[in-house]
C-alpha cells in the first residue's frame, strides 16, 4: 500500500509581484520501508516539497493545487489542528543542521520525554524509559548519562543522532530528512546514512531524502527524484536514473559530479542551465594586463620551490588560568613539514578539525605560528610578520575563502572590492587605470559587463565566488590559497569554477595550494596530496599514487567512505556530448 | 564559577575605586568645601587651623584613602547644607526612590515582556499592531512631558489621583512606606507609570525582535515538525531563548530607572533621591553629591554582576566548565 503521493502539487509564494511558484506539478509516491531521494541544485524546490508534505511551509507559501495523500487519505486540507496531530506522530522530519535544530537551553532528556510524552503518553517514568531506549537505538553510548547533556556537549554526528531520536519519538511511518548529512565530515556523514538505512528496513518507515548530493543518492536511497526549476524532470530506480539518465539536464547534472575513480582534464559543464555563462573570448597572456606587469624580482629557490614549511605547530588556549599548570590547550596543527613548487597544485585534505584551514592561515599571516617557519620565494615571511617588508611577500600570495557569502564586504561595490588591492600596493598609477584592471579582471574570471556596479547580495553564490577569485587575482600573485572554494557551492557551480581555476593556473602558472574535504574533487584538481589528522600529516603522496596504493590506515579509511557512484561509470561519457548539442 | 565571580568582583572594585576618584575630585575642584562650612567673619588663621584639624592639607593620596576608608563604611561626611550626616539624609530619602523604581521596575517587566511575546506571536493582528503604534508614542516622548500630561488629566482634568508628594507613608523602623496606605498607593499611581512607559515600550520592541528571530531558528521549526503545541512552542522553547539577550538590556535598564528617576521626581514633587540631589546640585552641596555618585555606580554595579550570574544560571553554554565537548 503507498505509504504518501503527491498529485501534481503546485506550491506558491504570493508577493507584491504576483505568485511565485516554487513547485510546479510534482508527483511522486513513497512505500513502506522505502527511501525515495529528491535531488536538485539549491533553489530547485526540493526542500519546499518536504515542508508542504508536513506543513511548515513558511508563510505566505502555501500549497496551490494538487493533493497530497497520506495512508490513502487527503491530508492537504485538513485544518491546522489536525495538521498539527499528523506532525511528529505520524510524519517526522529532520533537518539539515544539527547544530541548530536542538534547543540549546534545554537538556536532551527534556526534549525527549516532551515529545515521547506528548505522542505516546506514556507519563514521567515510561517517557524517560522510552527515551533511554530511543538513544540506544540511534546509537549513542551511555544513554542513562548522556541524556542529562546539553546539546553543546555532543559533536555534530552525536547531535544528528540526538535530532533523528526526537524525530522517532512519535514513532512515525514517514520521515522526511532535509540534507540530514550536508554539515557532516565524511566518515559521520557514513555512519548516519547507514542508521538511517537500518531504521528504515527494521521499523518499515518511509523515508523522503531531499539533498543536492548524488553520492548520498547512489549510497542509500532506493528510488530517486531529480529537481530542477520546480519541475519533477525524472523519477525512477535509482541504479537506472544514476546508470542510464533519460532526461538530458540529469545526464548533464551527473556528468558534472568531480569522479572519484580516475582523473580527467576538464569538468563537464552542467550544460541544461537556462542562464549559462557564454564562451569566454580567447585570452592571451602576453598582451594582458595580468601577464605584463607579474613581478618576477623575487626568485624561487633553485629546485622550485615557492613555498616551504618546516616544522610548522599551532597552539590555542582552550581554558585560561592564572596558574600555569591549569591552562589547557589545543594543538591544531603538530609538526607540519612540506614544501610546494612552483607551477604545482598541492592539496590538503582532512575531516573537519584536522588543522587544514589553520595552516593556510598561518601561511598567509592571519596567524601567527606558535613555532616553526614558514619560508615564502626563499624568504621566512613568518619571522617578518606584521612589518612593512612583508607586504611585497604578501602581494605574492592571495587566498580564497570557503564562505562566498560572508568573504565579500556587503557594503562595497564589486569596483571597490576588487580595486582595493589593487589600489592597497599600488599597483596601478591612477584609480582611471584601477578601474580598467577590475573590468578586465572581471571578465576573465566570466563575468558580465555590468557587474562592477552592483553589490554582492545581487549575485549567486557561484558568482560571488568568481568575484573572490577576480580580488584575489588582482594583486597579480605566483601563488593562490583556495580553502575549500566550492563546498558552499552546487555541483554544476563547482564545476564551473573548479575549470576556471583550472584555465587560470594554466595561463598564469600559478601555484595553488588546495584545501578541501572532498576527495573526488582532489583528485581532479592537485598533483600532489597532503591528508591530515588531530593536526599532523599521515601521508603525503603523488595524487595518483594516493588514489589507487594509499599507504596510511586513516588515508584508505577516508577512501573507503567516498560515495561510491559505481553506477554512473557504467554510463559512457560520451552522452555528455549529445547533451551539449540537444 | 567561583572564579568567575571572584574576577567579576575585582573589576566591579576597580569601577568603584574609579568612580570614588571622580567623586573625591569633586571636594577638591568644585569650590572650597571651608569656604562653604564658615562664615563670612571666620579670621584667616582660624580657617587655616580648621583646615589643618579636618586634615584638607594632607597630601592628594592620602586625603584620598581617608574618603574611600570612610566611604566603605558608608560615611559621607555631612551635608554642608541641612548640617546632618549625609548617610542619615540618603537613609531617609532612599525608601521613596527604591519603592517608585522597583514598582516602575515591575510594570515595565511584567508588562513589557508579554506584550512584546504577543505582538511577536500575533504578528499581524489589530492588537499588536495598535500596541506598536502606542509604543512609538512612548519611546519618543520625554518623560516629563508624560509627567506633566497625566497631571493634566488625571489630576486637573479628571482630579482622580494625586499630584505630588508620597501621601500618608507608615514607617517600619527606618524604612517609610507608601504602600500600606490608600493615599500612598494613589500617589505611587501615576509617578510609577511615567517612569515605567519607557522602560516598557522599550522591553517590549526589544522582546518582540529577539522573539520574531528566534521563531525563525531551525530548533523552533524542528520543535513544530515533532507536533509540539503552538504553546509548547511559544513559551516552552522561543520565550527562554528570547529572554537571554534581553536579561542584559533589562539590567542595565533597571539601574537607569533608579538613577534617573531625578526628573520624574521632580515632575511629581516626590521626596526621594533624586530630588535630593537636584537640591543638592543647586546649592554645591558636594557630600551629597558625591554619596549619590557612589552609591548609583554602586547600583549599577551589583545589577550588572547578578545579570552576569543570571546569565551563567539561564545558559548552560556559559557555564565555565560545562563547555567541554566529547561524545
Amino acid at each position: 500500500m503507498t505509504l504518501l503521493a503527491t498529485k501534481n502539487i503546485s506550491i506558491g509564494f504570493p508577493s507584491r509581484h504576483g505568485m511565485f511558484v516554487a513547485v510546479k506539478d510534482v508527483s511522486f509516491s513513497v512505500e513502506p520501508g522505502e527511501i525515495l531521494g529528491i535531488v536538485g541544485e539549491s533553489g530547485a524546490g526540493k526542500s519546499t516539497v518536504g515542508n508542504a508534505i508536513i506543513s511548515l511551509l513558511q508563510p505566505p507559501g502555501k500549497v496551490i493545487s494538487g493533493e497530497v495523500w497520506f495512508n490513502s487519505k487527503r491530508i492537504d486540507n485538513l485544518s491546522v489542528e489536525q495538521k498539527r496531530r499528523l506532525r511528529g506522530k505520524k510524519i517526522g522530519m529532520i533537518f539539515q543542521d544539527p547544530q541548530t535544530s536542538l534547543d540549546p537551553l534545554k537538556t536532551i532528556k527534556q526534549q525527549l520525554v516532551e515529545t515521547i510524552d506528548l505522542h505516546l503518553r506514556l507519563g514521567r517514568k515510561g517517557s524517560e524509559k522510552r527515551a533511554i531506549e530511543l538513544l540506544e537505538q540511534v546509537g549513542i553510548p551511555d544513554p542513562q548519562l548522556r541524556m542529562h547533556h546539553y546539546p553543546h556537549q555532543f559533536s555534530g554526528g552525536m547531535r544528528q543522532r540526538v535530532v533523528i531520536a526526537l524525530a522517532l519519538c512519535g514513532e512515525p511511518e514517514l520521515i522526511i530528512a532535509d540534507e540530514p548529512t550536508t554539515a557532516l565530515d565524511v566518515s559521520v556523514q557514513k555512519q548516519i546514512l547507514d542508521l538511517m538505512r537500518k531504521l528504515c528496513i527494521e521499523k518499515n518507515v518511509g523515508m523522503i531524502l531531499v539533498t543536492h548530493d548524488m553520492g548520498v543518492i547512489a549510497e542509500v536511497t532506493d528510488r530517486v527524484a531529480v529537481m530542477y526549476n520546480s519541475k519533477l524532470m525524472e523519477i525512477g530506480d535509482t541504479k537506472q536514473i544514476l546508470g542510464n539518465p533519460q532526461h538530458p539536464y540529469t545526464q548533464s547534472l551527473i556528468s558534472a559530479i568531480p569522479r572519484p575513480d580516475k582523473r580527467i582534464e576538464r569538468f563537464p559543464l552542467v550544460t541544461y542551465i537556462e542562464d549559462v555563462i557564454e564562451p569566454q573570448d580567447e585570452f592571451d597572456l602576453s598582451s594582458h594586463w595580468l601577464g605584463q606587469s607579474r613581478d618576477f624580482s623575487m626568485q624561487v629557490e633553485e629546485d622550485g620551490t615557492i613555498l616551504q614549511v618546516k616544522d610548522l605547530c599551532m597552539r590555542f588556549q582552550i581554558s585560561n588560568s592564572i596558574f600555569k599548570s591549569k591552562r589547557r590547550y589545543l594543538d591544531a596543527v603538530k609538526m607540519v613539514n612540506f614544501s610546494i613548487k612552483e607551477g604545482e597544485t598541492f592539496g590538503i585534505v582532512g575531516e573537519s578539525g584536522s588543522g587544514k584551514s589553520t595552516i593556510a592561515r598561518m601561511v598567509t599571516g592571519l596567524y601567527q605560528p606558535y613555532s616553526g617557519a614558514v619560508h615564502f620565494l626563499g624568504k621566512e615571511i613568518s619571522a617578518i610578520n606584521h612589518t612593512p617588508e612583508v607586504l611585497a611577500y604578501r602581494r605574492q600570495m592571495q587566498m580564497v575563502f570557503q564562505d562566498p557569502f560572508s568573504s565579500l564586504n556587503a557594503r562595497m561595490r564589486v569596483m571597490d572590492i576588487v580595486a582595493e588591492p589593487i589600489l592597497f600596493h599600488k599597483l596601478a598609477a591612477s584609480k582611471e587605470e584601477a578601474q580598467h584592471i577590475v573590468l578586465d579582471l572581471l571578465k576573465l574570471v566570466g563575468m558580465a559587463d555590468d557587474a562592477y556596479t552592483k553589490y554582492p547580495h545581487q549575485f549567486s553564490g557561484g558568482q560571488r565566488q568568481r568575484i573572490s577569485i577576480a580580488r584575489a587575482l588582482a594583486t597579480r600573485p605566483r601563488f593562490l590559497i583556495c580553502d575549500e572554494p566550492t563546498s558552499a557551492l552546487d555541483v554544476s557551480v563547482q564545476a564551473q569554477i573548479l575549470n576556471l581555476l583550472k584555465d587560470l593556473q594554466q595561463e598564469l602558472n600559478l601555484t595553488m595550494m588546495f584545501i578541501s574535504h572532498d576527495l573526488p574533487v582532489i583528485r581532479q584538481m592537485c598533483d600532489r596530496v597532503a591528508v591530515m589528522q588531530h593536526g599532523q600529516i599521515l601521508e603525503l603522496a603523488e595524487t595518483e599514487q594516493l588514489f589507487s596504493e594509499p599507504q596510511h590506515n586513516y588515508s584508505k579509511h577516508l577512501l573507503s567512505l567516498m560515495p561510491k557512484l559505481d553506477m554512473i561509470t557504467e554510463r559512457p561519457i560520451t552522452v555528455t556530448a549529445q547533451a551539449v548539442q540537444g | 564559577m567561583f572564579s568567575f565571580l571572584v574576577k567579576r568582583l575585582l573589576q566591579s572594585i576597580v569601577v568603584l575605586i574609579a568612580v570614588a576618584l571622580i567623586a573625591f575630585s569633586l571636594f577638591k575642584f568644585v569650590g572650597d568645601p571651608i569656604n562653604n562650612m564658615v562664615g563670612q567673619d571666620t579670621t584667616l588663621d582660624e580657617r587655616e587651623a580648621l583646615r589643618e584639624r579636618l586634615g584638607l592639607n594632607d597630601p592628594f593620596p592620602i586625603q584620598f584613602y581617608h574618603f574611600i576608608t570612610d566611604a566603605a563604611v558608608g560615611d559621607f561626611g555631612i551635608s554642608y547644607r541641612h548640617k546632618i550626616p549625609v548617610s542619615d539624609l540618603i537613609a531617609e530619602r532612599a525608601p521613596a526612590t527604591l519603592e517608585l523604581s522597583i514598582i516602575s521596575a515591575l510594570l515595565s517587566v511584567f508588562i513589557g515582556i508579554p506584550m512584546g511575546v504577543y505582538t511577536a506571536i500575533h504578528r499581524k493582528g489589530f492588537i499588536s499592531r495598535s500596541f506598536m503604534t502606542l509604543s512609538l508614542v512612548g519611546i519618543s516622548l520625554p518623560t516629563f512631558l508624560i509627567g506633566i500630561l497625566f497631571i493634566f488629566l488625571f489630576g486637573v482634568i479628571l482630579r482622580w489621583l494625586p499630584t505630588f508628594g508620597r501621601g500618608e507613608v507608615v514607617a517600619i523602623g527606618w524604612w517609610t512606606t507608601g504602600l500600606l496606605t490608600w493615599s500612598g498607593i494613589k500617589s505611587l499611581i501615576l509617578p510609577s507609570i511615567t517612569l515605567a512607559l519607557f522602560q516598557m515600550t522599550l522591553i517590549m520592541r526589544l522582546v518582540r525582535t529577539e522573539m520574531l528571530e528566534v521563531l525563525c531558528t531551525d530548533y523552533v521549526k524542528f520543535a513544530r515538525a515533532r507536533g509540539l503545541k503552538e504553546n509548547a512552542v511559544n513559551f516552552g522553547h522561543a520565550l527562554k531563548n528570547t529572554l537571554i539577550p534581553v536579561i542584559t538590556i533589562i539590567g542595565l535598564q533597571l539601574g537607569l530607572v533608579m538613577a534617573f528617576a531625578i526628573i520624574t521626581e521632580t515632575v511629581f514633587q516626590w521626596p526621594g533621591m533624586g530630588m535630593l540631589f537636584i537640591q543638592s546640585i543647586e546649592e554645591v552641596d558636594v557630600p551629597v553629591m558625591a554619596a549619590y555618585l557612589m552609591m548609583i555606580s554602586l547600583i549599577f554595579v551589583g545589577i550588572n554582576l547578578l545579570v552576569d550570574i543570571l546569565y551563567a544560571y539561564v545558559d548552560p553554554r556559559l557555564t565555565i566548565d560545562g563547555g567541554s565537548k566529547h561524545g
